[in-house]
């Protein structure tokens, strides 16, 4: 188990902690910045009451979130000097600049935005405050682009080299921004921001149509979260799928770890459950498809697969937190799926507000998409284990020279101040969204989307004829 | 060309607009308890609540920049100032959620107040000592920090946490000055005189106990050519203090927000000539903590175009929002 004196494991545990609670409000805001600009946006178009009357309940919220995402941040990059002091010495040159970007292209264009998105629509007017709100959606954006630029360059390095000092030094931007692993992560991350989003917002609007069905604003919510879930779920599952290729080239031995590949070899089996033992090599209790594991990493049912036996065991990662989050994270994205695809059904039967089920699913799913996104940062970063900057830097030689009480007392105090802090944010949070939803004028009801869900039915009944909407 | 000089004017800058800025908005934290009621805290936090988020971004660019550029730096301050830092960021987390938070939190908003002052005030003080124990030097062996986790509390950097707590305390008085208006405003009108009389007491006592810190800083100010910077320095707080108040008297909050950040600039040249050229005093100089020319010279692009662009977006948001504070602040 982990040694409470060992500062590599505390500081490990500590910006585990840290960055896990982080993730949580930029997925959040991510999202709903791209979504309160869009139906700005659609309001701008046609001047539809609804689509205000969204934009005042959802940014409440967005304000709420957005703020927790903001200090959660500020803690992550100076723990970088705190904890990591050799890795900041180090990456520094590298990773630095392109945080330095982040700053001034993506957290100052939000925070310069944000005030006028939040308080200023009386004194700018809407074009103005149209345009401030899609700079703020922008900005968390761009954030992700230059974190996820940093993160990926830590799995996949490439353009470096290193000075005397034993630092890595950058020798192609190009090559340092874009390295292997970045625009899959990218796409895969902000996918996932979306999807989070939505399974919140028709989580929300499922709540509300169950106890007032009749709420034009509430359908609404509904019927666009329902068309984000439907369209990204899948997309999701596409680019995940291209993602684990990607590292299935550049990091074997995490693809090995969570398949659960111990061994090199032909004609692999695709584990579904089971439970990795690291001890004897073996999946206990295993539940398999036999070649589906060949295929799924090269499309070929007989081809060989490489497994954990080709790496020194020191450089294994943690096998069986792998093959667990993310099994995790594949579930839900299938459940996802799912609920997308039984929410056109619905909605080509002409009963998406009507069905309790459907909508008690859709609640019950609302958190899950956060389960989803840490299940898949669990996976990223601990198969990256034991290195931060793959296969060049190792974690244990990362670390600052602060002593062990210093970080276990902050540890201390970072663990109690995120729980009540967070835990009344989410509350808060919850209550905003608990709210009704005020109705919204019933003549100017026909949306974009439901004239495109229109045509879409349409061009069905083309090919299934005989069916009633 | 000489990319380390010009990274260290950059951030030398950025840090400044960062604490002229957070600092007036931190100031009215701290000033939360001597508020009559909720419409009057409301009324203040609606005179910093478009501009909070913006101010401490500098901060970000701070830290991020310090790891960009001058990544030994970075890693060598950062451990030294552990405890501090910590402190700090923590305390940020409670006062900057208290901004959303005290309007949703139904019976919990007095609490939240009381988080938002709290926060304020151990973040300003955390600050000050971290300038503290910075500037008494910190210890290095090789490329990696080598004091011990509580080096950096002495009675010297305790000095420097209060100066900051109560200059930063001047500015939030002089911004509300500004901001707001009918008994708000008269209250913090009468606080300024005092407050401003309580930092300049620090500034001296800090001013004085510094060249004894380290000798190299007393060479500066006590021996010829480079005394002939340093003079006109104590000169010119005196002038400032005299400016903010005469603005005072003629009702010109404006003129006496300026004097009061133009004390923190003078303040700010004076500790950049005691610790010139070095970024970790005694011990690390700027040109010793710098990356390479790679990549300071990618940042410096962007920085070039884009640090400008900033200041005009933010000059922007607070045109804006110029002009007094309507009673109970902005909503959304
Ligand atoms: C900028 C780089 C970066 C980014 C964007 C992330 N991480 Fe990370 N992560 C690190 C840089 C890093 C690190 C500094 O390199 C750590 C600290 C210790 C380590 O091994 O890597 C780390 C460790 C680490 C660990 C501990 C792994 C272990 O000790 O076995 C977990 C669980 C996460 N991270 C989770 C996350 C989550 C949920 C993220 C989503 C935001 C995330 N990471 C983003
Ligand atoms: C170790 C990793 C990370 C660090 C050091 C970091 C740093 C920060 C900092 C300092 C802030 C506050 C900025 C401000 O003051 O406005 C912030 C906010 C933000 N971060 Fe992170 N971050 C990390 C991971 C991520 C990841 C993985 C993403 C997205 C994929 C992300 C997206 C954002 C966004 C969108 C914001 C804006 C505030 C918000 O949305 O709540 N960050 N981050
Ligand atoms: C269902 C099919 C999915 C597949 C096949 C898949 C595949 C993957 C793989 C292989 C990784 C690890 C990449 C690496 O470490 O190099 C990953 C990471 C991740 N996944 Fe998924 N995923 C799926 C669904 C989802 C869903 C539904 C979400 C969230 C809503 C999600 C969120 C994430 C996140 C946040 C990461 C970490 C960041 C990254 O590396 O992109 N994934 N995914």
């Amino acid at each position: 188990m982990a040694d409470f004196s060992d500062p590599v494991i505390l500081a490990r545990i500590q910006f585990a902690f840290t960055v896990s609670f982080h993730i949580i409000f930029p997925a959040t805001s991510i999202g709903l910045a791209s979504f309160l600009a869009f139906v700005q946006w659609r309001w701008m178009q046609t001047r539809e009451e609804v689509y205000l009357t969204l934009f005042d309940f959802w940014i409440k919220p967005f304000a709420v979130v957005f703020g927790m995402g903001v200090v959660s941040g500020l803690m992550l990059s100076y723990e970088f000097g705190t904890n990591w002091s050799v890795f900041a010495d180090k990456a520094g040159p590298v990773i630095g600049p392109l945080m330095g970007y982040e700053v001034m292209t993506a957290f100052f264009v939000e925070a310069g935005f944000l005030g006028v998105m939040l308080f200023g629509r009386d004194k700018v007017g809407p074009r103005l405050h149209f345009f401030a709100t899609f700079m703020v959606a922008a900005g968390t954006l761009g954030s992700a682009f230059w974190i996820l630029s940093v993160n990926s360059w830590m799995q996949t390095p490439a353009g470096y080299g290193m000075n005397e000092a034993g630092q890595f030094i950058p020798l192609s931007w190009m090559e340092v921004i874009f390295n292997p692993s970045f625009p899959y992560r990218f796409v895969h991350m902000v996918f996932a921001a979306y999807l989070t989003t939505a399974l919140v917002v028709a989580a929300t609007a499922a709540y509300h149509l169950r106890r007032a069905r009749q709420n034009r604003t509430t359908r609404k919510m509904f019927s666009l979260a329902m068309w984000i879930i439907a369209i990204v779920a899948p997309l999701q599952i596409l680019a995940g799928d291209q993602h684990g290729l990607n590292t299935y080239e550049h990091q074997p031995a995490k693809v090995a770890a969570l398949e659960g590949h111990f061994k090199t070899r032909k004609a692999a089996p695709e584990y579904i459950f089971g439970w990795p033992n690291m001890e004897t090599g073996e999946i206990d209790y295993a539940v398999s498809i036999p070649y589906l594991g060949s295929w799924i990493l090269t499309h070929d049912f007989n081809a060989e697969v490489v497994g954990l036996d080709q790496f020194p065991r020191e450089d294994w990662p943690n096998v069986n937190i792998l093959f667990w989050s993310f099994r995790i994270m594949v579930g839900l994205g299938l459940l996802f799926f799912t609920l997308g695809c039984w929410g056109l059904w619905k909605r080509y039967r002409g009963q998406l507000y009507d069905s309790p089920r459907l909508a008690q699913f859709a609640l019950m799913l609302g958190p899950t998409g956060y389960i989803a996104v840490l299940c898949g940062w669990v996976t990223t970063e601990v198969g990256r284990q034991p290195y931060t900057i793959y296969g060049l830097l190792r974690t244990s030689d990362s670390v600052s020279p602060v002593a062990a009480p210093a970080v276990a007392t902050s540890l201390a105090a970072i663990v109690v101040v995120y729980l009540f802090v967070f835990g009344l944010g989410t509350l808060y949070t919850l209550r905003l969204l608990a709210k009704d939803p005020p109705d919204s004028p019933a003549e100017q009801q026909r949306g974009l989307l439901d004239q495109g869900g229109r045509r879409a039915v349409r061009i069905w009944r083309l090919i299934w004829p005989g069916r009633e909407v | 060309m000489d990319y380390a000089l010009i990274w260290a004017l950059i951030l030398a800058i950025g840090v400044f607009v960062y604490v002229a800025l957070d600092g007036f908005d931190l100031g009215v934290g701290i000033l939360f308890p001597l508020l009559e009621d909720e419409q009057e805290r409301d009324t203040a936090i609606g005179a910093i609540a478009p501009v909070w988020d913006g101010n401490e971004t500098w901060l970000v660019l701070g830290g991020g920049g310090l790891l960009a550029v001058f990544p030994l730096a970075y890693s060598v301050i950062f451990p030294a100032l552990y405890v501090p830092l910590i402190a700090m960021l923590l305390a940020l987390v409670f006062r900057g959620v208290a901004f959303e938070f005290r309007v949703h939190a139904g019976r919990h908003k007095r609490f939240w107040d009381h988080a938002f002052f709290g926060g304020s005030l151990v973040a300003a003080f955390a600050q000050g000592i971290s300038l503290g124990a910075w500037l008494q030097g910190i210890e290095v062996v090789g490329r990696s920090y080598s004091g011990a986790w509580w080096d950096w509390l002495t009675p010297f950097s305790v000095a420097t946490g209060l100066a900051l707590v109560f200059g930063y305390a001047l500015l939030g008085a002089a911004w509300l000055n500004l901001k707001t208006e009918g008994a708000l405003n008269a209250r913090v009108n009468r606080l300024i005189i005092p407050l401003a009389a309580a930092t300049i007491g620090f500034i001296v006592a800090v001013s004085l106990w510094t060249p004894f810190m380290n000798e190299r800083y007393a060479a500066r100010w006590f021996t010829f050519p480079t005394m002939i910077y340093a003079l006109p320095v104590p000169l010119f707080v005196a002038a400032t203090v005299f400016t903010l108040w005469q603005s005072l008297k003629n009702d010109n909050a404006l003129r006496a927000f300026l004097s009061a950040e133009l004390l923190f600039l003078l303040c700010y040249i004076g500790i950049g000539i005691s610790v010139w050229p070095h970024i970790v005093p005694t011990a690390i100089t700027i040109h010793d903590a710098a990356g390479p020319d790679k990549s300071l010279g990618f940042l410096l692009v962007g920085a070039v175009v884009l640090i400008p662009l900033i200041l005009a977006y933010t000059a922007a948001a607070y045109w804006i929002f110029r002009g007094k504070v309507k009673h109970g602040g902005y909503h959304h």
